[in-house]
């Protein structure tokens, strides 16, 4: 960096640059956020050797939103991803879009994804003291209560409900995604960390 | 195998504003977006409120007939329809199996429905007229703080991000498969991640430089 | 009018989160030396090496950036109390127009610009139109940003900017990115401009046509007045290299 340390006579501490705290900060963080999502989620599935399920990053693209905007942001971020992929274009997993998953017994998940943000983005601000190397730990942990609380029992309650199944067989058929689960949320907490160490603000400034 | 006709360069859907829809002039092309997302909701109730053979045959015939009279091709509903169709059949012939012929058409067909009669909504409807009717419908919210304008500006800049986004995407995955590190999602990821957030920041400056803050 | 008034920039260095809290201060960074100037003429240029300080300076005018001491006015109007009326009257361009266009389509980006107006939704959309069969841009008004050129986008940029008719015009490095043929382009349509115009830039020949350059160097204005010699300092600051970019 070029620009000139001050030595001795410490100044005016910096006024806020405008356009790092405002409103329109925060509602260009929020849509590109619900973009970053619906790339996550348009993106081929990451197929990992030994594993059934390919990992779409569609859950990843939320955690990630939560911790990295935080739970009032981060959860609007996801509000409007489900909103505009409702509305009819495919950015839901699998390049697909529409009401349709309303109807599908997946819905339960996607209902989870706001929620699952607000928690995330709400322990990650708890946590967002911790020593730095810590901070991939706290999100973790962070991402990982937002999905064993949220995702989920969520999830599978409705996928349950609707293919009328008895819990055991619906926790049964839902514990199919917890192995992919746990990959993403590691790679969620070492991405949002990598994302605070180049932009240290976003950790010092949550909502 | 029949070739695809020639329509020129495909575009993907998520460029344009109108996402999955396939224009028609059927009746349900002419019915606003209120009253078909107010029908599916009805739909939807009923489906799982109400149980029975009976009433669940009649309920999958009626959106069939709908789908039908939409005229919509063939091809593209069924390549919508046909992952729901494939987890009704399994899942329906293990209900079969475990609780009986009842139940299993019961789950099988309640799955198909919503996801057809869903599916024809958005076939029949644009995305920006459905985004624009959101925008309305939820104009009561500007009293706790939401303005609709917002949103609509909100929907507007994620449009314009997507392709943006999908290019950095595509670019880090390279420039990690330049290093050898492809497989690495560190080396795909967090970059993306990171140039999405200084994306966001420029956005947040230009929109700011433009007054729309003010 | 443009009235920097001791105007200064300074910043926190970007600190690491473990520095947080651990009794050190974090290092504060000067962007901008205190600096005093009048900017009347209607072309105005600023050079300087890369880091310089010339885009801080060029963000203090339309109140991007608040100066942390002194004042910044445009025609009056400070930008730190009355950023909102600095903004109408000052336009920015920025380096890379794929920050600057914020909307999927160049007749909804242009609208945006025209909300500031008041005019409803279908006359902002009607004027967008008419702004970009101006700059030749109306057969391109409904496809998506992201497939026009780099050049199609710089100038719908300024399509953009200049929609609402600002008084003073801000450009940062605006053909930077532009190959030959687009770098003419903007440099005529910004040669041929009644308003203000403020250019941000590293081609020398646009900098010599001006009527005042200022070139800045490590965070302070050190030339401002005669295109020709500042021109020649600023050869003089490169060859020497004495200024870390
Ligand atoms: N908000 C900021 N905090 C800390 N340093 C900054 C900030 N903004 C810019 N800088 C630094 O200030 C210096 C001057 O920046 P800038 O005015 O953009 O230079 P130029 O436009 O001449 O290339 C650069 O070294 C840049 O890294
Ligand atoms: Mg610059």
């Amino acid at each position: 960096m070029s620009a000139v340390p001050d030595e001795g006579t410490t100044p005016e501490p910096a006024r806020p640059v405008l356009a790092a705290r405002s409103a329109t900060a925060d509602l260009a963080l929020v849509s590109t956020f619900a973009a970053f999502i619906a790339v996550c989620a348009i993106l081929p599935a990451i197929v990992l050797p030994g594993m059934a399920v390919p990992i779409t990053l569609q859950t990843f693209g939320v955690m990630l939103a939560g911790l990295v905007l935080g739970p009032r942001r981060g959860t609007l971020a996801v509000l409007l991803y489900l909103a505009v992929g409702l509305a009819g274009l495919p950015i839901f997993a699998g390049g697909t879009g529409g009401l349709a998953v309303l109807g599908k017994p997946s819905l339960g998940y996607l209902l989870a994804f706001p929620l699952a943000a607000a928690l995330a983005g709400y322990v990650m601000t708890r946590l967002s003291s911790v020593r730095r190397s810590l901070l991939p730990l706290g999100a973790f942990a962070a991402a990982t209560l937002a999905s064993l609380l949220l995702i989920h029992p969520l999830g599978i309650s409705v996928m349950g409900a609707r293919l009328g199944l008895s819990p055991a067989e619906a926790i049964t058929a839902g514990a199919t995604f917890l192995p992919g689960d746990v990959i993403k949320n590691a790679l969620a907490a070492v991405v949002a960390t990598a994302v605070f160490r180049a932009f240290p603000d976003l950790l010092r400034a949550r909502r | 195998m029949r070739r695809r006709r020639a329509q020129g360069p495909r575009r993907p859907p998520w460029t344009g504003p109108l996402g999955l829809f396939h224009a028609g002039s059927s009746w349900l092309h002419r019915v606003g977006p209120g009253p078909k997302v107010a029908g599916l909701g009805v739909l939807g109730i009923a489906v799982v409120a109400l149980t029975g053979v009976v009433t669940t045959l009649a309920l999958a015939l009626v959106t069939v007939a709908t789908a039908v009279s939409a005229r919509l091709p063939l091809r593209s509903t069924t390549r919508a329809v046909l992952p729901v169709l494939l987890t009704a059949a399994t899942v329906g012939a293990y209900q079969v199996w475990q609780r009986g012929p009842a139940v299993g058409l019961e789950v099988g067909l309640d799955l198909v429905t919503l996801v057809l009669a869903a599916t024809v909504v958005t076939a029949t409807t644009r995305a920006d007229e459905l985004l624009d009717a959101l925008v309305r419908g939820l104009g009561p919210l500007r009293r706790v703080g939401l303005r609709p304008e917002v949103l609509a500006m909100a929907i507007g800049l994620m449009l314009r991000a997507v392709p943006g986004l999908l290019q950095t995407a595509t670019e880090v995955r390279e420039a990690a498969r330049a290093r050898g590190l492809e497989r690495d999602p560190r080396a795909t990821l967090a970059p993306a991640a990171v140039r999405a957030v200084a994306r966001a920041r420029s956005t947040g400056e230009a929109l700011a430089a433009r007054g729309v803050g003010d | 009018m443009i009235e920097l008034e001791q105007a200064g920039v300074t910043a926190y260095a970007p600190a690491q989160p473990e520095e947080r809290g651990s009794g050190g201060h974090e290092q504060v960074v000067t962007l901008l030396h205190p600096t005093t100037c009048t900017l009347a003429e209607r072309r105005i240029a600023v050079i300087g090496a890369n880091g310089s300080g010339k885009s801080t300076l060029a963000r203090l005018i339309n109140g991007l950036a608040l100066p942390s001491s002194g004042r910044v006015l445009v025609d009056g109007a400070d930008t730190a109390t009355d950023g909102a009326a600095v903004r109408r009257r000052v336009g920015f361009v920025f380096t890379d127009p794929d920050a600057q266009l914020v909307m999927p389509t160049p007749v909804e980006d242009v609208a945006l610009s025209l909300r500031r107006l008041g005019l409803d939704r279908a006359a902002r959309t009607a004027r967008a139109r008419q702004v970009l069969a101006r700059f030749g841009l109306a057969e391109r008004a409904e496809l998506p940003v992201s497939a026009l050129s780099g050049g199609q986008k710089q100038l719908l940029a300024l399509a953009g900017v200049l929609a609402t008719e600002p008084a003073v015009l801000v450009c940062d490095e605006p053909t930077t990115l532009l190959d030959l043929r687009w770098r003419r382009v903007v440099d005529d349509l910004l040669d041929g401009l009644p308003q203000q115009v403020l250019l941000v830039t590293h081609d020398l020949e646009a900098a010599a046509r001006a009527d005042r350059v200022l070139v800045v160097d490590q965070a302070q204005v050190v030339h401002d007045g005669d295109p020709e010699q500042a021109v020649a300092l600023y050869r003089d600051l490169m060859a020497s290299g004495a200024t870390t970019g």
